[in-house]
């Protein structure tokens, strides 16, 4: 009698230890899965909040705010096209140095340094992303700028300017500030992104393919390029817009070195403006609401632009990884 | 006789063929050493510009340390004075940031690794979270400028540290589920069978087993933070003064630098440059310490 009304007693505490756990487990799940969703919420919260922001400049100047590139301050007429201009033009030149140079630092990586040499110079070069981007604003714009001016853009402006066609991007005053300034800067600090990501794909080329061509007599420049870059392109390609999406939206760097100036020109050595720079540079001083809206108008197109250069690289991964989980 | 003439046409036709496959070998080998030379000195390229910025910074930040950098405040223009209270500043606004952005990550880490694993909105969520880990840290400010300062009505620290937490939180997230992917499903199964609930295995073996990954996701998300201007000009801004009230403007090591760096006065210039030695420091250090947690937990691993 008394030991079956124990064991009724245990089973009735069981029951309730049971309970309490599973509504703890359900609720700790609850937590972490509404800790998930706020990411997605953040993400949604930034499109849509700087769209609300911008509203003002989108309905004021409508289609005219893409096109336009006047930017006068007094008179509230404010037009995105030279920022935007600014923006991808530094964005082209960064890519045009880093994916060749980023292309030779995996190759190097990967084929050709001694395997003693390889883990001490990646870390290195991935300290490159880890500086801050405001030391290399001031490295840009005390060391680097200086040298441009006195030594760079004379030099380009003899040699190259006079050159039919692409000499027009390369006459201009030898200020030192400007897009190709930018574009240098930002290279070098994209390199080690894009740099990494072809070093790490690289590693997944079976080894027996790479034998193989060896065997059949390849160099290694053969080899690379072609049966490492055929086999890793996918993942190329998206570890080039991953380096794209920073370039768009690096800000301190580029603020220091650009030397924002609202005007449209065609010279890469002329000063420019960018979104990200403009932003940084004048929304203390926006003293009207329309100013300000057009300048949230504006991170809105970075945040659009750079969503969509992003998820293409996140695809394009996510493909190379795909076909790795298969093999 | 016919067969002299025939024999010296095919010692020709060798003879030009062997000099076809010379000079074709000779080609590949010149192209195959010009690539080598073109991959090695870009490498060299890289290396140097790395040697370049941080020789830069270390060359003139030693020469404007000195004592009063810790001890006095940021002067007017053409003073004297130091960045004590830009470093108590970038101190609070990041730790906060880290307190509000790394439980967050954390949690939704554990989200992405014990209970989304292969689901559909698991992948969504990684997917979101990679593009959120390399959004312009500009646009972040934008977004908390918007909800918040401009709600509020004035610039606070503490917008500041929220705008940072949204940098924390994708770093966080990614190395949290990382880390616990790589915990052995052995260890979750011992810890169920015995009866465990699903969350207290979480919470006491997981993490447990993964915390020098989750600890390093965090020492990154820091390193990160540190040096980070952008989203602090329009929302923690800059203060003159000694503050510790996070309701108000507070100035941060970054933003001191900006203001700084941009003005002609030399007294603030050479202060911009002791600020940025020191976030470099720290930056490095950071992520070298980060490494050799990493790299520690993997050897104990194996």
């Amino acid at each position: 009698m008394a030991a079956s009304a124990e064991s009724l007693a245990i089973a009735k505490t069981d029951e309730q230890r049971a309970r309490r756990d599973g509504f703890a487990d359900r609720t700790f799940r609850r937590i972490v899965a509404s800790a998930g969703i706020f990411v997605l919420i953040t993400l949604a919260g930034v499109a849509l909040t700087t769209l609300w922001g911008g509203r003002e400049a989108f309905a004021t100047f409508g289609f005219k705010f893409l096109v336009s590139s006047e930017w006068d301050t007094v008179g509230k007429q404010f037009g995105a096209l030279a920022p935007v201009y600014g923006t991808l033009v530094t964005a082209a030149i960064a890519l045009l140095i880093a994916v060749p140079i980023s292309f030779g630092i995996a190759l190097y990586l990967t084929e050709i340094a001694p395997n003693w040499l390889r883990t001490p110079v990646g870390s290195a070069i991935e300290l490159l992303a880890g500086i801050p981007s405001i030391i290399y604003g001031m490295w840009g714009l005390f060391v680097f700028v200086p040298i441009m001016g006195r030594y760079v853009i004379p030099w380009l402006n003899d040699h190259v300017g006079n050159w039919p066609i692409i000499g027009a991007l390369f006459r201009g005053p030898p200020l030192g500030l400007g897009m190709l300034t930018a574009g240098i800067v930002l290279a070098i600090m994209v390199i080690p992104f894009i740099s990494s990501v072809m070093r790490e794909v690289f590693l997944t080329v079976p080894t027996r393919l790479k034998e193989s061509a060896y065997a059949l007599g390849s160099t290694t420049w053969e080899v690379a390029w072609d049966i490492v870059l055929p086999y890793t392109r996918t993942a190329v390609i998206g570890g080039v817009f991953l380096g794209l999406g920073r370039a768009l939206g690096e800000t301190m760097a580029v603020t220091f070195v650009l030397g924002n100036v609202h005007r449209l020109s065609l010279s890469l050595l002329e000063p420019g403006n960018s979104i990200a720079a403009t932003i940084a540079n004048e929304f203390a001083e926006a003293d009207s609401e329309i100013f300000r809206s057009s300048l949230i108008a504006l991170a809105f197109l970075l945040f659009v632009v750079t969503f969509i250069v992003l998820a293409i690289a996140k695809l394009m991964l996510r493909q190379m990884e795909k076909r790795e989980g298969k093999a | 006789m016919n067969t002299q003439p025939a024999q010296t046409d095919s010692r020709i036709e060798a003879d030009k063929r062997a000099a076809f496959a010379d000079r074709l070998y000779f080609r590949r080998r010149i192209y195959n050493g010009i690539g080598l030379i073109f991959a090695t000195a870009s490498t060299g390229f890289g290396l140097f510009w790395l040697a370049w910025i941080l020789w830069t910074t270390f060359y003139t930040g030693i020469s404007a340390l000195n004592g009063k950098l810790f001890t006095m405040m940021t002067p007017p223009p053409g003073d004297e004075g130091g960045l004590l209270n830009a470093f108590a500043g970038s101190a609070m606004i990041c730790l906060l940031a880290i307190l509000i952005g790394a439980p967050i990550g954390i949690a939704a880490g554990t989200y992405l690794a014990e209970y989304a694993k292969k689901s559909r909105l698991g992948e969504a969520i990684r997917f979101f979270n990679d593009i959120l880990l390399s959004a312009p840290s500009i646009v972040l400010g934008m977004f908390v400028y918007t909800v918040v300062v401009k709600q509020v009505g004035h610039y606070s620290a503490f917008s500041g540290s929220l705008a940072l937490a949204l940098i924390v939180l994708p770093v966080v997230v990614r190395t949290t589920d990382e880390m616990l992917k790589l915990v052995p499903s052995a260890m979750r199964e011992a810890g169920l069978s015995l009866g465990v609930p699903q969350w207290k295995v979480t919470m006491q073996v997981l993490y447990r087993a993964a915390l020098p990954g989750i600890v390093t996701g965090v020492l990154l998300a820091l390193a990160r933070i540190s040096g980070e201007t952008a989203p602090l000009l329009f929302t923690a801004f800059d203060n003159q003064f000694w503050s510790t009230n996070v309701g108000q403007p507070m100035a941060s090591i970054p933003v001191v630098i900006y203001k700084f760096a941009m003005s002609a006065d030399a007294g603030w210039k050479s202060l911009a440059w002791a600020g940025a030695l020191i976030v470099t420091l720290f930056v490095l250090a950071l992520s070298l310490l980060s490494r050799a947690i990493l790299l520690r937990n993997k050897v104990s691993n194996d």
